[in-house]
């Protein structure tokens, strides 16, 4: 049933562009986000909430300008180092962080997020300041599309990309390693005496959450062909926790439908009103104290209650 | 050199005290409620909008521009009267006891939805009126000349540290906040009515915030954006000097100050770096900040 489901709904989504094209940026910046809110999932899963997750997305997306300019012209290639940029990042950053917890865990995300989003807006001789950095539009197995052609490439490839990584992270999550951050939500001493090593699963978690971001930031930087300081910004980050909560930290497809679900009201709010966040802030709160499960968590229960 | 480094030296001083403003308020709202909120910043800037306003009001009526000192502080008195109460009953109170994630997630929906409101009801566009400053005027010490307006920030933050130790120690009120802070169920099976403590320190917070707001304007003006980069200022700040902790607020927004100066001299490109680095560093080496005390790990 799940399998038809999300086959279901990954078709629907790579037949949509066809029908309106303008909403091919949206959905491909929509699964972007997405990747970045299953990375903060992950977090969550251990109880651990991150404002911070932005800096990875930022430090992938600054990574495929670098690269780019640097004369790697290649997309598969400057998807996979900028993945590995973003994962090195979390690893040497999340070596630290993981020691702490709670309010603590996330305040030093942000502050190293923060100082990370002042360097990339400050070292203007390095990184362009708020200017930021144009992403030039690289070839494709060596085949250089025209922008729209590369546009449609990109919007398909993060599709498959979707399906790919979320089983693999499904997998991920399925394993004892996975369950192993629950269990640390739950109480940590007993894994310890369990024999478990929990800096260890914590690490492995953050650094595949920061892979996961950085993904999410390497996409949005094809997408929109520009990388800037803002990418880093908490509040970039406050936006990627709350696509992991509207999505419901259950599942994997949680935070994509999360991060649809939004990118999709606000290309329908900005037509009506420019008081986007004003949505938004409402329908987390309203989210938060009606719908604790999330958004998936609604449809999970329906499909639970029917027989 | 020294020349140079005095103003600068006051100058960081004078920002360190609108920091202290916004920090203390947020770490005093932490200590009493146990929530942290992210909303903080978006109330300082609301004081801030409130401020500038009503100075400009004064300005463009021609009345007496002393009245504009009254008009700072007094909006920081409305702001508190009208969001503490409103926001602590209708939204915090659903949050006392719940998870941190939760804590964060509810003021975060707040924090933009107040960010919208400030668009909507004061616009984009920045604004200034710099009367209280000029009415201050300058003095000239050794050689080097200061804002006199900038001095009285400095004071206000002493009176600030000074006040709320004595609030808090020496009368009855304070005495019923630390009993709630120290025990909350055994404060609350002996009579006090802890939903007046909570409303009270939480509009408390709002006013401290709103006048660090409100006191900023004549320097800096106003403009969209300075809620969210108060808040992690404040954050930054709070977390060095421990959370809870008012001393340690006052101590940390000194070292973020002087760490902002040594930027400044050193780095001039990295002088919005500092409050972080500062804050990492701490944190790394005293994850509970400065003043703050080592709770038990929970099992």
């Amino acid at each position: 049933m799940r399998i038809i489901l999300t086959a279901a709904a990954v078709l629907t989504l790579a037949v949509l562009p066809v029908a309106a094209p303008w909403l091919q940026f949206v959905l491909t910046l929509a699964i972007a986000k997405g990747f970045a809110a299953l990375g903060v999932a992950v977090l969550l899963r251990a109880g651990l909430i991150s404002i911070g997750h932005a800096m990875f997305f930022a430090a992938s997306a600054y990574g495929v300008a670098f690269l780019a300019h640097a004369g790697i012209n290649d997309l598969g290639l400057l998807l996979v180092l900028s993945v590995l940029v973003a994962a090195l990042t979390g690893a040497i950053a999340g070596a630290f962080l993981v020691r702490y917890r709670a309010i603590f865990f996330a305040m030093l995300n942000l502050a190293v997020s923060m100082v990370f989003y002042a360097l990339c807006a400050k070292l203007y001789g390095v990184t362009g300041g708020t200017d930021g950095m144009p992403v030039p539009i690289p070839a494709v197995f060596g085949i250089i599309f025209a922008e729209p052609a590369f546009k449609s490439v990109l919007f398909y490839l993060s599709l498959a990309l979707m399906v790919l990584v979320g089983l693999a992270v499904q997998r991920y999550l399925d394993s004892p390693l996975g369950h192993a951050l629950s269990a640390v939500h739950t109480n940590e001493i007993r894994l310890e005496y369990l024999g478990i090593p929990v800096w260890a699963v914590l690490l492995i978690a953050y650094v595949i959450s920061a892979a996961l971001a950085g993904l999410g930031g390497a996409i949005s930087a094809f997408a929109i062909g520009r990388v800037v300081p803002d990418f880093a910004f908490w509040t970039a980050s406050g936006h990627l926790v709350l696509i992991a909560v509207l999505g419901g930290i259950g599942g994997v497809p949680g935070a994509f439908i999360g991060a649809l679900f939004l990118e999709l009201l606000h290309s329908a709010a900005v037509t009506v009103t420019d008081a986007w966040n004003l949505i938004v802030g409402m329908a987390l709160i309203i989210v938060i104290m009606f719908m604790p499960q999330g958004i998936y968590g609604l449809f999970a229960r329906k499909e639970a209650s029917s027989p | 050199m020294s020349n140079a480094i005095i103003p600068l030296l006051l100058d960081s001083l004078a920002s360190a005290a609108l920091i202290f403003f916004a920090a203390v308020g947020l770490t005093l709202v932490f200590s009493v409620l146990r929530v942290l909120n992210v909303a903080h910043g978006s109330l300082y800037s609301i004081g801030g909008y409130v401020a500038a306003s009503a100075c400009l009001f004064i300005a463009s009526r021609q009345l007496n521009p002393y009245l504009s000192f009254a008009a700072l502080l007094f909006s920081a008195v409305f702001v508190a009267a009208i969001f503490g109460p409103l926001i602590e009953r209708s939204l915090v109170r659903w949050t006392y006891g719940k998870s941190e994630a939760v804590q964060i997630l509810i003021t975060f929906g707040l924090f933009l939805i107040l960010e919208d409101l400030q668009r909507l009801v004061f616009g984009v566009q920045s604004l200034y009126e710099d009367a209280p400053m000029r009415l201050l005027g300058t003095s000239s010490i050794g050689g080097v000349v200061y804002l006199n307006y900038q001095i009285l920030l400095v004071g206000m933050a002493v009176l600030v540290v000074v006040g709320l130790r004595l609030l808090i120690n020496h009368t009855r009120l304070g005495r019923l906040i630390t009993a709630v802070v120290t025990d909350r169920e055994m404060a609350q099976s002996i009579g006090i009515d802890t939903n007046r403590i909570f409303i009270l320190a939480f509009s408390l917070g709002v006013f401290l915030a709103a006048l660090g707001g409100a006191l900023s304007t004549p320097t800096s003006g106003i403009a969209p954006g300075l809620g969210a980069d108060t808040m992690v200022l404040a954050f930054a700040v709070a977390a060095i000097g421990g959370l809870g902790q008012i001393e340690g607020a006052a101590v940390a927004s000194l070292i973020v100050g002087l760490a902002r100066v040594l930027a400044i001299y050193l780095a001039p490109s990295l002088d919005a770096v500092a409050p972080y680095a500062a804050m990492l560093v701490v944190l790394l080496i005293r994850p509970y900040g400065l003043f703050g005390s080592v709770t038990a790990r929970r099992i």
